[in-house]
C-alpha cells in the first residue's frame, strides 16, 4: 500500500495538466469551474463544443480500453487526469453519462455492432446520451417498471409506450438508455429489456420539470409508439434488469472521482467566501468546514480502494463501494447547509431578479434531490443492510 | 500507487486477527483488566517471541522487521477488534519511535535490544492537558555530568509497569516546541515515583509518574538537547495514526456484534434485524466504519512517508488530524448505537459492549478529541495564506 506516483504517472501528469493549460483559453477560458452540479443548465453548447476538444486531444473516455477507442489509461493515469482536470478548472463534462454508463455498458453487454455504432460519438464528443430508468411509479422502487416494449415484427423494431421521469439532460441528448417490459405478464426485475434509443422521434417527448431551483435539469420524458429497432436492444429480452444493474456499478468507478473534483471546486468557494466575509473565525463555522474537508479527502480514498479493490466485473460491488453513494450524498447534503451558512444574512439576497440564486445557494437547494436520485438514502441503508450485513430482506413481490 | 495491503501485509493482518480471536477473548480480557498492571504477561510474551509483533518497525540490523506504518496500522486495528490488554501501544506505538527518531543508532540501540528481547517502555510527557509539546511542563538543567530532571507525569499509558521510561522535559523558562528533550531511562532507576490511576476504561492502564532532581548520565539524553519538540511532535502524530486504528478496529467490531446479536434477538415473533429501524443503525455503523478504515489507510500510508523519509511526509499533521477527528466520532457512535440495538443486555455488565463504550470514549479523549483534530484542520485550511488541501482539486 502506497501512495506515491511513479516517475512515468508523474510524466503523464505534466502531459495532462500542460494540454488542458493551453486549450482551457480563448472561448474555453469563460467555462472554467461551471456546469458542476446545481449549475448543469449552464453553457450546454459551449461545454458540447469543449466535450470535442478534449476528444481532439484523446481526451475523452480515458479508462476505455485501447480496443474500443479509450486511452486504456491505468488506475493511476484516470486518478491523475481527474486531479488536473479539476486542478484546472475544467469544466463540468455534458458526455459524462455517454462516457461513464452507456459506453461502459455497451462495452461489457453490447454486440459488436452496437459497440461500432454507438462507442465512436461517445469518443469523439458529438453524441450525448441521458438514463431513462425511474417513472412515476418507479421511483425507490425501480423495478416496478410499467413502460411497455412490444416487439413489431413486420417493422422488425421494438414499439415503446410509457412515461420516464427525473431524466437529467434529455433535452441535450442524442439518446437515450431505456428499461422497458418486453414481457407485458412479468412483474419486478424479470421480463425487462434495456434500450438504446434515438431521441429525436415522433414517439418522443420531452418536458423540462422546473425544480425547486427554478432551473431545469430533469425532464419528463414521454413514449408514445416510439421505436427502437431490432438490434437495439442490449442483451435478450427479460436481461435488462442484470444489465442496468451491472451499469450501477459503472456509476462508482473512477468517474467518482471526477465528480469529488467538483465538491473540492465547492468546498473551495465556501472557504473563499468564509475567509472574506470573516465567519472563518466562528468556531463552530470553522469545525464544519474541518469536517467537510476531512471527509472529502476520505472519500477520495475511499474511491481508491474500491479502484484498488476486486469488486466483481459483473458490477457487484465491496463494503466500501456499497457505502458510497449514500456517504457522498449525506456529505454533499452537508456541504450545501455550510454552503448558505457561511454566508449570513446575505445568503438571502438573489443573484438577480426574478430568480436568479447565487452558486452558493444554488448549492444549497440542489443537493436536496441528492440524497433521493440514484437510491435514496433509505433505499442505501437498507441495500448496505441487506447485501453488506446479511440482515433481514425487504418483502418483496414474489 | 497502488491502494490495497500487499501479501505480505495481508499475512501480518490476518495472523494477528486469528491470534487475536483466540488468546483475547471476552474472558481473557476481563481477567487481564482488574489487574494493577492490566495485561498478562504471557499473552504479551506470545505477541513479542511466538509472533514478533513487537518487532515490526525495528530496523532489520538488530533482528526486527524493518516494517512501517501500514503494517503497524493493520495490526492495531486487530488490537482494537478484540480489546487486547498489552502494552503494545506504548511500547511500539510511543516509546519506539521516540527512541528512533530522537536518538542517534549508537545511543538507542542497547534499549531497542530490551525491547526486542520482550521488556516493555513508556512515553511520558504530559505535564498538564494542553495539546502536543505544549502538556510538557517537567523541566530539566544541564549538571556537569549530565542532567537534573523534575516533574509530574500523568495519563502515562502503562506508564507504573512499563521497564523503561522515554521522559519529555523542557528548558526553564521555554515554551511550545523550543528547548525541548527527550530522556530515556530504566523505570526501577532510584528515585522514579510510579503509581496506577484507575480508569473509567478499565482495558488500557494509565499511571503518574513523578520524578524529583533525578540525575541522569549525558548519554540519556537523546539527540541534541533541548531540540526534540519537532520529534515529539511527529512522534506523538506516528501514535495517534495507530490510535485511529485501533478505534477503527473497534467501531467494526462494535458492528459486528450488534448485527449478530439482533439476528438472534426475537421480538414480535422475528429477529430484531428484520425491522428498518435497526437495519438503518446498522447501516449507518457499516458507513462509519468503512470510512474510517479508508481515512486510516489514507493515514496509514502517510504516516509510513513520514517513517520512512518519503516525498508525502509533509503531509502528516493533516493525514492525523483527518484519521483521529473521524475515527474518534465514529468509533463512539458505533459504540453507543450497538449498545442500543443489544437493549437491556447492552447495560449489563455481562455483556462486552459496555467494554467498548468505555475504550471508545478514553480513545477519543486521548491524544486530541475529535473537535482539537478538526480546529487543528481548520488552522491548516484558514489559518494560512495557502492551504494546503485538496489534492481531490
Amino acid at each position: 500500500m502506497k501512495l506515491s506516483f511513479s516517475v512515468e504517472d508523474e510524466r503523464f501528469r505534466r502531459e495532462v495538466a500542460d494540454w488542458l493549460d493551453t486549450n482551457l483559453s480563448g472561448e474555453f477560458a469563460q467555462l472554467k469551474f461551471r456546469g458542476g452540479p446545481g449549475d448543469e443548465h449552464s453553457f450546454p453548447a459551449e461545454r458540447l463544443r469543449w466535450e470535442q476538444r478534449l476528444a481532439e486531444g484523446g481526451w475523452t473516455c480515458v479508462g476505455w480500453p485501447a480496443a474500443h477507442g479509450g486511452r486504456g489509461c491505468s488506475i493511476e493515469q484516470q486518478v491523475i487526469f481527474f486531479e488536473e482536470y479539476a486542478r484546472a478548472g475544467a469544466p463540468g463534462r455534458v458526455g459524462h453519462i455517454g462516457e461513464g454508463l452507456a459506453g461502459p455498458t455497451i462495452i461489457a453487454f453490447g454486440t459488436p455492432e452496437q459497440q461500432a455504432r454507438y462507442l465512436p460519438g461517445i469518443l469523439a464528443g458529438t453524441e450525448l446520451w441521458c438514463q431513462g430508468y425511474s417513472e412515476p411509479g418507479a421511483g425507490s422502487d425501480l423495478a416496478n417498471v410499467k413502460t411497455k416494449a412490444r416487439f413489431d415484427s413486420e417493422r422488425n423494431q421494438w414499439v415503446i409506450n410509457g412515461q420516464k421521469v427525473w431524466t437529467s439532460l434529455a433535452h441535450e441528448s442524442d439518446y437515450c438508455f431505456v428499461i422497458a417490459r418486453t414481457d407485458p405478464e412479468s412483474v419486478g426485475h424479470k421480463g425487462l429489456g434495456f434500450f438504446l434509443m434515438k431521441m429525436e422521434q415522433p414517439g418522443i417527448e420531452v418536458r423540462p420539470i422546473q425544480q425547486i431551483t427554478g432551473t431545469s435539469e430533469f425532464n419528463e420524458v414521454f413514449f408514445d409508439d416510439a421505436v427502437c429497432d431490432a438490434g437495439d436492444i442490449v442483451g435478450a429480452p427479460g436481461d435488462g434488469w442484470k444489465v442496468a444493474m451491472g451499469l450501477l456499478g459503472f456509476e462508482r468507478g473512477v468517474s467518482t472521482l471526477g465528480q469529488q473534483m467538483q465538491f473540492q471546486n465547492e468546498l473551495d468557494e465556501v472557504i473563499r467566501t468564509a475567509k472574506a466575509n470573516g465567519k472563518d473565525r466562528e468556531p463552530m463555522i470553522r469545525q464544519r468546514i474541518a469536517q467537510a474537508h476531512a471527509e472529502l479527502k476520505i472519500m477520495r480514498y475511499n474511491s481508491l480502494r474500491v479502484l484498488s479493490g476486486q469488486s466483481g466485473s459483473d458490477g457487484s460491488l465491496q463494503r466500501e463501494g456499497l457505502i458510497y453513494k449514500l456517504f457522498w450524498a449525506t456529505w454533499h447534503r452537508s456541504l450545501g447547509e455550510l454552503a448558505i451558512d457561511v454566508c449570513g444574512q446575505q445568503g438571502q439576497l438573489l443573484a438577480a431578479a426574478p430568480y436568479e440564486l447565487t452558486r452558493l445557494q444554488a448549492l444549497f437547494l440542489y443537493v436536496r434531490s441528492d440524497t433521493i436520485y440514484g437510491g435514496s438514502n433509505q433505499i442505501q441503508r437498507n441495500i448496505i443492510a441487506e447485501r453488506g450485513l446479511e440482515m433481514p430482506r425487504e418483502p418483496r413481490p414474489s | 500507487m497502488e491502494f490495497r495491503f500487499t501479501e505480505e501485509q495481508q499475512m501480518i493482518r490476518d495472523t494477528a486477527e486469528s491470534f487475536f480471536a483466540d488468546c483475547s477473548t471476552s474472558a481473557a480480557v476481563r481477567e487481564a483488566m482488574v489487574t494493577e498492571t492490566g495485561y498478562s504477561p504471557q499473552l504479551w510474551q506470545q505477541i513479542c517471541n511466538d509472533l514478533y509483533l513487537h518487532a515490526i518497525t525495528l530496523p532489520e540490523a538488530l533482528g526486527g522487521m524493518g516494517l512501517g506504518y501500514v503494517e503497524l496500522v493493520s495490526v492495531m486495528e486487530q488490537m482494537g477488534r478484540y480489546l487486547v490488554c498489552a502494552p503494545y501501544f506504548s511500547t511500539v506505538c510511543q516509546a519506539l519511535p521516540a527512541l528512533q527518531l530522537a536518538g542517534s543508532e549508537a545511543q538507542v540501540t542497547p534499549w531497542l535490544e530490551r525491547v526486542l528481547a520482550g521488556e516493555t517502555a513508556a512515553l511520558a510527557w504530559i505535564g498538564h492537558e494542553q495539546p502536543g509539546c505544549d502538556a510538557v511542563t517537567a523541566r530539566f538543567i544541564e549538571t556537569d555530568d549530565g542532567y537534573c530532571l523534575t516533574g509530574d507525569y500523568q495519563l502515562v499509558v502503562d506508564g507504573h509497569s512499563a521497564d523503561m521510561l522515554v521522559l519529555a522535559a523542557r528548558r526553564e523558562g521555554s515554551s511550545g516546541r523550543d528547548g525541548i528533550s527527550l530522556f530515556v531511562v530504566d523505570a526501577a532507576t532510584a528515585g522514579i515515583e510510579r503509581h496506577w490511576t484507575p480508569t473509567l476504561d478499565q482495558t488500557r492502564h494509565l499511571g503518574t509518574v513523578r520524578v524529583d532532581t533525578l540525575q541522569l548520565p549525558a548519554n540519556a539524553c537523546l539527540g541534541e538537547a533541548g531540540h526534540s519538540g519537532a520529534v515529539l511532535e511527529q512522534v506523538l502524530q506516528l501514535a495517534t495514526v495507530a490510535l485511529a486504528a485501533e478505534q477503527m478496529g473497534a467501531a467494526q467490531q462494535v458492528q459486528d456484534l450488534a448485527v449478530a446479536y439482533t439476528k438472534e434477538r426475537e421480538q414480535f415473533g422475528r429477529p430484531v434485524a428484520g425491522f428498518q429501524a435497526i437495519k438503518h443503525k446498522a447501516a449507518d455503523m457499516m458507513l462509519r466504519t468503512e470510512v474510517s478504515r479508508s481515512a486510516c489507510y489514507y493515514a496509514a500510508c502517510i504516516a509510513d512517508e513520514a517513517w520512512r523519509g518519503g516525498t508525502l511526509a509533509a503531509e502528516l499533521p493533516e493525514a492525523v488530524a483527518i484519521a483521529k477527528s473521524y475515527c474518534s466520532d465514529a468509533c463512539l457512535r458505533n459504540a453507543g448505537e450497538a449498545l442500543q440495538m443489544h437493549g437491556g443486555v447492552g447495560f449489563t455488565w455481562e455483556y462486552d459492549v459496555h467494554l467498548y463504550f468505555k475504550r471508545a470514549k478514553s480513545s477519543e479523549l486521548m491524544l486530541g478529541s475529535a473537535s482539537e483534530h478538526r480546529e487543528a484542520l481548520a488552522a491548516l485550511l484558514l489559518d494560512q495564506e495557502k492551504p494546503t488541501a485538496g489534492d481531490v482539486a
